[in-house]
């Protein structure tokens, strides 16, 4: 089953993070290659980002993070996991489960 | 008597006699969710007695007096209902019996290792009920959500309860297949103990090897149960010896050998030399055979290593695992050169259980550093690095990555 994981991080926690964090981030993706997934994105930070709504037939462009929360969707990876213990066991490798959290979320399967 | 100081004492038994208290309650009540209800029900008493009126001498007999009441009443509630139910006179016979504790944890624990319980819940209902591990500490042990573990555990309490599993020791003709899955437990106990370093779960190692030592007292024609001992106490012995001052990981060749306890080596060898005496057959025999190799290695200077590969010969033709052909490999590299253990190694590379397992990177990347492939051997140093949860594996890693370039 294909999992996404989306990377919450406090911007923060995130600043403090000692600099070995980016070298374990590449070695990190490089393992995801390896083990047949795709390397993660990293996304700017929520506060460039724009919400697009239409209500009420009329276009709303609204400037800022979408969710008022203190951690905030900062990135994602996905992968192919053959059991829900494994894919958990990639969300306990990725170096920001040491800063932030990490959300499982299995992908629905649209060809059943 | 400070109240700070009474709580203090109910939070420290629940913490470390939870799981000896409820196996205790349990052995009278047969039923592992109401044992912990009336358990609940004393520490909630606790709370609001001893503040008051002092901790008594043995708090834990205190706990299971009352548990043991409250657990009468309900009978005596059962038997106005039941009318002509012989209740109490079980509960006569019950409170009469002796509480000799290490007897029936191990009950409990071959209780939770009934064949009808079903097999992936049996090691971890037997560290919940007995060794008091939350369900969510377990559920990181075993990689699975803390919700799924519940249910499992939940689920296999009320097995035991319908089923009317019996607790106690099994006959001979079922013991091979329970004591399988108690080692299992006890050997997970002592892992998640061994990794852990935070003062909260460093019980769990002792615990594990005073269970181990029980199930030899109690049944010492089993040569894998003194030979899971044996590797505890191998493993509990080089303990002090396996972080630096900073925290960092030491190999087992560059620990210092002045911080290995010697008195638990020597009883690991008395062991060891017990289970194999009809030659080392078991997987844990033969775990511990290679344990004491190494130590003796060590500590005599004598070259161990192709001991150490003929007994992963041994392991590899019993368990057929991808890992023990790994350790194999890792120890051929001692004997035939990192040349020799590479070329085994491509023999697993294809198995894709080893793409996410950090060790066989680690191995690989070692290998082809010895062997002057720097290029592979860094590329497999990163992948191993990508693949660590442990930071003071990580950094163990890093520096050499760093030495590599």
């Amino acid at each position: 089953m294909k999992y996404m994981m989306l990377i919450h991080h406090d911007d923060e926690a995130l600043a403090k993070a000692d600099q070995s964090l980016w070298a374990d981030y590449a070695a990190f993706n490089e393992a995801l290659v390896k083990a047949g997934g795709s390397a993660g994105e990293r996304l700017h930070p929520a506060a460039g980002a724009t919400n697009v709504r239409i209500r009420g037939g009329k276009a709303e462009v609204l400037d800022g993070p979408y969710a008022d929360t203190k951690e905030k969707l900062a990135g994602y990876f996905m992968i192919d996991a053959a059991t829900p213990e494994e894919a958990v066991a990639w969300a306990q490798r990725c170096p920001s489960a040491r800063y932030g959290t990490i959300e499982v979320r299995p992908i629905m399967d649209m060809q059943r | 008597m400070s109240s700070d100081r009474a709580s203090g004492v109910v939070e420290r038994i629940a913490r470390e006699s939870y799981g000896r208290l409820a196996a205790l309650v349990a052995a009278r009540t047969r039923d592992l969710v109401l044992a912990e209800d009336l358990l609940a029900e004393a520490f909630a008493a606790a709370l609001a007695q001893w503040p008051a009126e002092g901790v008594p001498a043995t708090p834990d007999g205190w706990l299971i007096t009352v548990a043991k009441r409250r657990h009468a009443d309900l009978l005596r509630r059962e038997q106005v209902r039941m009318n002509g139910e012989p209740h109490l006179q079980m509960l006569a016979a019950e409170i009469g019996e002796a509480e000799e504790l290490p007897d029936r944890r191990l009950a409990l624990m071959f209780a939770c290792a009934h064949p009808l319980i079903e097999r992936g819940a049996r090691a971890p209902l037997i560290l919940q009920t007995v060794l008091g591990i939350t369900a969510k500490s377990i559920a990181a042990a075993f990689l699975v959500s803390p919700s799924s573990m519940s249910q499992r555990l939940v689920r296999s309490k009320a097995h035991i309860k319908e089923s009317g599993i019996p607790f106690g020791v099994p006959e001979q003709t079922e013991m091979p297949e329970r004591l399988d899955a108690v080692l299992e437990a006890i050997y997970a106990a002592y892992s998640t103990g061994w990794d852990d370093t935070d003062e909260g779960t460093s019980v769990l190692a002792p615990e594990a090897i005073w269970l181990a030592g029980l199930i030899v007292e109690l049944l010492p024609g089993e040569p894998e149960a003194k030979a899971l001992l044996a590797l505890m106490l191998y493993a509990e012995a080089r303990r002090d010896a396996r972080r630096d001052r900073d925290g960092r990981y030491v190999p087992i060749d560059r620990q210092d050998i002045a911080l290995w306890d010697r008195a638990r080596i020597g009883k690991a060898e008395a062991l060891m030399h017990a289970a194999n005496s009809a030659g080392p057959t078991g997987r844990y025999q033969l775990e511990a055979a290679i344990q004491s190799a190494h130590i003796a290695q060590r500590l005599s200077g004598v070259d161990c290593w192709p001991a150490v590969v003929a007994l992963y010969d041994h392991l590899v033709a019993l368990t057929n695992s991808p890992v023990a052909r790994l350790n194999r490999a890792a120890a051929l590299a001692e004997v035939a050169g990192p040349e020799a253990a590479l070329a085994e190694l491509s023999g697993i590379s294809a198995d894709s259980r080893m793409l996410g397992y950090q060790p066989y990177w680690a191995t690989l990347g070692h290998l082809h550093l010895r062997a002057g492939h720097v290029e592979a051997g860094r590329e497999a140093l990163t992948v191993a690095i990508g693949l660590s949860t442990d930071d003071a594996v990580r950094q163990h890693l890093r520096l050499r990555l760093d030495a590599a370039s």
